[in-house]
């Protein structure tokens, strides 16, 4: 896979990482910062399924549990511990199943601060492996932010870079309430570059990972990737695409929605999750909203069918929107 | 737990090669799909019952072609156990159309509802709600069929296990919850994450009979089947049945091991399942040498012929991608 640069105008020492690591010494260090911070999952004492959190019950001893399999426990677990101060960071091993814990993720973390009056912060992170991995099928495929964008009260992040991952990560345990950390799995061997010393990156915070002054393509976690090199192979033509990289969808940063579509005049929305009522639909209906008079196109979306995720790989292949779907979308435009 | 295996309770000497034959017939299979997988044939994450076969095939023994099981991820051994064909199974496991499921499904969903195979799940206990709604299905239609549900010791900590198991319990439905305990739930072990050292003690709280049999024992595990199956069909209700074996193989292909204990899998090997009843059957006379080769070889010719049977098939049109999302009165809306 490809390394991705530091964000322009950041000049420090650095360091290449990949995406899995960035998710481990965001944890390491917190934890080192952080007394209160502990982790708690399936076989995350070993290493975790997605190695992300190797050495850290050795070097964290008692902080970092392995749990039997237990969603509802370990959401339910993180927000009974949060109420008291404690920092949980719950792994859920598969995006899939937040199906088997979504009473504690959306019924109890979601709510608790509102409905008891803003009486307590909920200071818990649960981090979510999610996406399409070769051939996991319908079971261990979905990527599903926008069930959680729907249910209020929860911080919805998704970063494409290690340094996105390691800096957002790090905000999101030092702040003050419930975010589900989306982590790609295709992601976890990129490389990239993070600064040697400590920083963070802000949760709703956009980022354009490539500038550029004819489609703006919209898109976070894996698919900016996919932008990326849509947006070299448009190049060639003469086509400058702007890739914005979302980063969060809640907050989601219309700001910088708005700025970029309103200097480049067409927007695609890309995103691997099924079309219907998704994350992509929420953002395509934002900038028709708001931004309608600057644009010279209607906006286009790129989506999986609101099919399962199949097995067989041509089936996998073809179900979710590839570089070439967002070539020729973006043509479709000018 | 590893006395000799015991007699031959009334099985004649072509139902225990049978068994035999099933064994063999499992583990070659296994043994195939991991060399498949190494060559990139066998796509994706996929979890080897070797080790475990006794269970799978005591338990299916004691079934009759109408009743019913619900599998897990590790579910290839009981789709064969209940019938299913190598060749159709091998076939999915390759991603092709004329496996099981099109190719759409995969090792962890493979399924074959013609021989009552209600389904591999890849979510851990997603399975046992599925037998008690298929028990439900059996009571209310007033037949005497059962259906089994298997699942590893490590779904019994899920909520479905409670759920369905009480729910069960309830309706006095006819639903065999089988548990396969073998010690891991992927990289961890049982014991660090149950207080109780038996599943089958957990019976008691739904006020149903929990039992633990030697789950590397074929026909300790046919007996006990047998046993609660006729409780079942005599409308007696659910029953644990937990076997105790071990995970030879990772949890997935691939998986490195490092987290075991060293020594563990050499022990175990010495009670491999097959190896034990092989020697049973000789001590009887049951099984000679030639008969033993020649069980082998005609295990391994279905084995290969299955491998060249998914080579030979195609991968399902892309437009395969799109149905079978709903019925043919409901449409997928493409934008
Ligand atoms: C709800 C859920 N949580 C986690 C997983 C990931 N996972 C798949 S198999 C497995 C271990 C299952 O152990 P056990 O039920 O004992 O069966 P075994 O693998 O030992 O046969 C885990 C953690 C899953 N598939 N579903």
């Amino acid at each position: 896979m490809m390394a991705t640069p530091m964000p322009a105008g950041v000049q420090m020492e650095t360091r290449r990482i990949t995406f899995r690591d960035a998710v481990r010494e965001a944890l390491q260090e917190e934890m080192q910062r952080d007394p209160t911070i502990f982790v708690i999952g399936e076989c995350v004492e070993l290493r975790s399924a997605w190695r992300t959190t190797r050495d850290l019950s050795v070097l964290f001893p008692g902080r970092v549990r392995d749990t039997p399999i237990s969603e509802s426990a370990i959401v339910g677990a993180a927000v009974g511990a949060a109420m008291l101060g404690m920092r949980p960071v719950a792994e859920i091993m598969v995006g899939d199943f937040v199906t088997t814990c979504m009473d504690e993720l959306v019924n109890q973390a979601g709510k608790a601060r509102y409905m008891f009056g803003g009486q307590i912060d909920l200071p818990l992170v649960v981090r979510i492996p999610t996406g399409l991995a070769k051939n996991a099928a319908a079971q261990h495929s979905q990527t599903l932010e926008s069930w959680f964008m729907h249910a209020p009260g929860l911080l919805v992040a998704a970063p494409s870079t290690p340094y996105d991952c390691k800096g957002m990560l790090k905000a999101a345990l030092r702040g003050r309430d419930p975010v589900l950390f989306f982590e790609y799995k295709m992601l976890y061997a990129l490389q990239g570059d993070v600064p040697a010393d400590d920083y963070t990156v802000p949760l709703g915070v956009a980022d354009v990972k490539r500038a550029g002054r004819d489609v703006t393509v919209l898109c976070w976690g894996s698919v900016v990737h996919k932008a990326l090199a849509a947006a070299v192979a448009l190049e060639a033509d003469g086509v400058s695409v702007e890739v914005l990289d979302l980063r969060s969808l809640v907050p989601l940063d219309t700001p910088a929605i708005q700025r970029s579509v309103e200097r480049t005049h067409r927007a695609v929305v890309v995103e691997e999750a099924c079309r219907p009522a998704s994350a992509g639909a929420d953002i395509a209906a934002w900038i028709a909203e708001h931004v309608f008079y600057s644009l010279d196109a209607p906006i286009k979306r790129l989506a999986a069918p609101p099919v399962p995720k199949p097995f067989s790989t041509p089936l996998e292949q073809a179900v979710v929107p590839q570089t070439d779907d967002i070539v020729r979308a973006v043509r479709e435009l000018l | 737990m590893t006395q000799p295996i015991q007699d031959s309770l009334g099985l004649t000497g072509d139902q225990l090669l049978e068994l035999y034959r099933q064994l063999l017939t499992i583990r070659a299979f296994e043994e195939r799909v991991k060399y498949e997988s190494s060559l990139g044939n066998v796509l994706g994450p996929t979890h080897l019952y070797i080790g475990e076969e006794a269970i799978a095939v005591g338990v299916c023994a004691a079934l009759r072609p109408d009743d019913y099981i619900t599998s897990t991820h590790r579910g290839h051994g009981h789709a064969l156990a209940k019938g299913c064909r190598p060749d159709r199974m091998m076939a999915e496991l390759f991603g092709r159309e004329t496996g099981y499921c099109r190719g759409k499904g995969g090792s962890q969903h493979i399924a074959d509802f013609s021989a009552g195979m209600l389904g591999a799940n890849g979510i851990v206990a997603g399975g046992i709600p599925i037998a008690t709604g298929a028990g439900l299905a059996i009571q209310l239609k007033q037949s005497d069929q059962v259906v089994i549900s298997f699942f590893g010791e490590s779904a019994s900590n899920r909520g479905p296990f409670h759920e369905g198991i009480n729910l069960a319990a309830v309706w006095r439905l006819p639903v065999l919850f089988v548990c396969e305990f073998n010690h891991f739930g992927q990289y961890t072990y049982a014991r660090q994450v149950m207080r109780v050292e038996n599943v089958a003690d957990r019976a008691a709280a739904y006020g149903i009979p929990g039992l633990v049999v030697d789950g590397n024992d074929v026909l300790a595990v046919y007996q006990a089947a047998r046993e609660a199956i006729a409780r079942l069909r005599a409308g007696d209700g659910p029953m644990l049945l937990e076997c105790k074996t071990y995970r030879l193989e990772g949890h997935n292909i691939g998986d490195e091991l490092y987290y075991r204990t060293p020594g563990e899998a050499e022990a175990w090997r010495l009670k491999d399942p097959i190896d034990r009843y092989s020697a049973w059957l000789k001590d009887r006379e049951v099984l000679s040498e030639a008969l033993e080769a020649v069980t082998q070889a005609r295990v391994q010719a279905e084995i290969d012929s299955a491998v060249a049977f998914a080579q030979a098939s195609p991968f399902p049109p892309v437009e395969a991608a799109l149905q079978d999302v709903f019925s043919a009165d409901y449409a997928v809306r493409l934008s």
